[in-house]
């Protein structure tokens, strides 16, 4: 029963971040939306890992590993977006023309 | 095993080390240790060529605890491509890339960079765990954001943030589905996924998969991010995003499809997959038709380029895998995967000497530049039948592999893509060809090293060389491979 809260969580989360990534222009917003998909995966995947009894060590490594790779990814991102917006003074993208 | 070892671990080390150098010492020491990773690049490959595939379990663990590494004829094979090329790719950065010539921060940038790509590329390479492949392409695409950025102008900087989006959603969707193959199965090994019980989850966890993978490889629809990437970066950058970053999540495609769960392989998934192929093929051409500058023609025709890698899928999987044409269609992908790595980092390495001989890379600019470099001209000659696909360049035998088993298989319709792919490439590469060839220069160019003009022209002679001796690599790709290798063509 638990783990079914933890798995629906995670996956509210999910929902949550992939409304964010569309509906939000702004970057920092993006990036936040990232993190909060990339949340919500582990908090699933640590639900989906708990089968049977015992517990299983290999989600936790796995989501441990996860979350550094995570923070690494959204540093260059802030990094970049800081840089940008010193640049343009918009920390969104610029909607370029997409005509060759 | 040792070489196996190095591969690994010499190019995050050397990344490490280059950071606390002094910046007199950083290119000689990267030169040194690049020329060691291509030699035990080459023993890799002798070691699979004699012995079959080359596996280790790290720390002594097996899986499923464990990780696997394993270097099968394919891995070997696109290692010692992408060693070939990251190797001519720092020998021309060392020309191009010094502080007083593109800034400090470029000059010391690029090499802790491209190390790292290089070390995430060997991982993807010979990964036998779907986490692990996670770590290596994230590390991947990590590096070549940074790459992207690294000019540091707001037009790098919002291609970069571009490609970082497309590049963390495919990350996502492909961990998504790594979450739900464990979450069925309690394993991520491909050797283990292989023999799993098949679990109703499985074909939403291998699409998630598929989609992310997609999202890095630049397949259409997902291309839009890679040309404005490579319109900011320096041209050894863009060598490097071209050449060899789409190939690591390629591969991992045909890990998944033709290793871990080729069952799931139904005719309409593999059609889906060979139609973007095919789109991209036509798309990429078009679009390489009309461009202006020299760098965008070839990052549109890297767009066309990949697309032929899809057709490994209606050709040589699902039902199509124990068929005579399935080994040939296997390796015309593979040698595909292979002469395009070659031949366009020849190409971006010659843009970029064009750059720094005229400081443009304008079609008008460059009228009668093969007068004044006439190396550089016959290297981007030599790259561009490759990817047009003459005789007898690799590129000529790809696609002559994957045609004969296109009509040998009754799907004619990739065969007709594959030449009119074919005819595109001749026309968008005939412009700059012909305004690098046409009389009287238009712009004086400052004389450029001839070790500098000679690294593009040596690469692109690497990529005619494995359509002559295509025997060779042609026996090393089928060890390993998953499906009975049968040569029925």
């Amino acid at each position: 029963m638990s783990l079914t809260v933890f798995a629906l969580t995670g996956a509210a989360l999910v929902g949550l971040g992939v409304y964010g990534l569309l509906a939000l222009p702004h970057l920092l917003r993006r990036i936040m939306c990232f993190n909060l998909i990339g949340s919500g995966l582990f908090l699933f995947f640590g639900a989906a890992g708990a089968r049977g009894v015992a517990v299983d060590a290999i989600p936790q490594a796995l989501i441990i590993t996860g979350i550094v790779v995570a923070l690494s990814a959204s540093a260059l991102a802030v990094g970049l977006v800081v840089a940008l917006a010193r640049r343009t003074g918009h920390a969104a993208l610029p909607d370029e023309d997409r005509t060759p | 095993m040792s070489a196996l070892v190095i591969v690994l671990t010499l190019p995050l080390m050397t990344a490490l080390t280059v950071l606390l150098l002094p910046a007199r010492a950083r290119v000689p020491v990267v030169l040194a240790s690049s020329a060691l990773i291509v030699l035990a690049a080459g023993a890799l490959v002798l070691a699979v060529w004699h012995g079959g595939p080359v596996t280790l379990a790290v720390g002594g663990w097996a899986p499923p605890l464990g990780i696997a590494l394993r270097a099968d004829g394919l891995a070997a094979a696109l290692i010692m491509m992408s060693a070939l090329v990251m190797g001519a790719v720092a020998l021309a950065a060392q020309f191009e890339l010094t502080p007083d010539r593109v800034g400090v921060r470029m000059g010391f940038g690029f090499w802790p960079l491209m190390l790292l790509l290089w070390g995430a590329l060997n991982a993807v390479y010979l990964s036998r765990d779907l986490f692990n492949l996670y770590v290596g392409i994230e590390l991947l695409s990590l590096a070549a954001v940074a790459l992207v950025a690294l000019s540091g102008s707001a037009q790098a900087l919002a291609a970069a943030l571009r490609y970082m989006i497309f590049a963390l959603a495919g990350s996502l969707l492909y961990l998504a589905g790594v979450v739900l193959a464990y979450g069925a199965h309690g394993t991520l090994d491909i050797g283990l996924l292989a023999v799993r019980v098949p679990a109703h989850t499985d074909a939403l966890a291998l699409a998630l998969m598929t989609a992310g993978l997609l999202a890095k490889t630049a397949l259409f629809p997902f291309h839009v991010w890679l040309p404005p990437a490579h319109a900011g970066a320096p041209a050894p950058a863009s060598a490097l995003l071209s050449a060899l970053v789409p190939k690591a999540s390629f591969l991992i495609l045909i890990r998944l499809w033709f290793e871990a769960m080729p069952d799931l392989a139904s005719g309409a998934a593999l059609l889906v997959l060979a139609a973007l192929g095919a789109i991209a093929v036509i798309w990429g051409g078009v679009l390489a038709l009309v461009q202006k500058r020299l760098k965008l023609i070839i990052a549109y025709s890297t767009v066309a380029q990949l697309g032929y890698l899809f057709f490994i899928f209606p050709l040589a999987g699902g039902d199509g895998s124990a068929q005579p044409w399935a080994a040939g269609a296997w390796t015309g992908a593979m040698f595909q995967a292979l002469s395009h790595g070659l031949a366009k980092a020849a190409m971006f390495l010659t843009a970029g000497i064009y750059i720094a001989a005229i400081g443009s890379d304008r079609l008008g600019d460059l009228r009668g530049l093969a007068r004044s470099l006439p190396m550089t001209g016959f290297a981007f000659a030599l790259a561009a039948i490759t990817l047009m696909g003459l005789p007898p360049s690799g590129g000529f035998t790809a696609k002559y592999l994957l045609m004969t088993s296109a009509f040998a298989a009754g799907q004619w319709p990739w065969a007709l893509v594959l030449a009119g792919g074919g005819v595109l490439a001749a026309a968008y590469l005939y412009r700059p060809i012909a305004a690098l060839f046409a009389q009287g220069a238009r712009t004086p160019a400052r004389p450029i090293p001839r070790v500098w003009q000679a690294v593009p022209l040596v690469l692109a002679a690497l990529s005619i060389l494995l359509g002559l001796l295509s025997a060779i690599p042609f026996d090393l790709l089928q060890i390993g491979r998953p499906a009975p290798a049968q040569e029925g063509l």
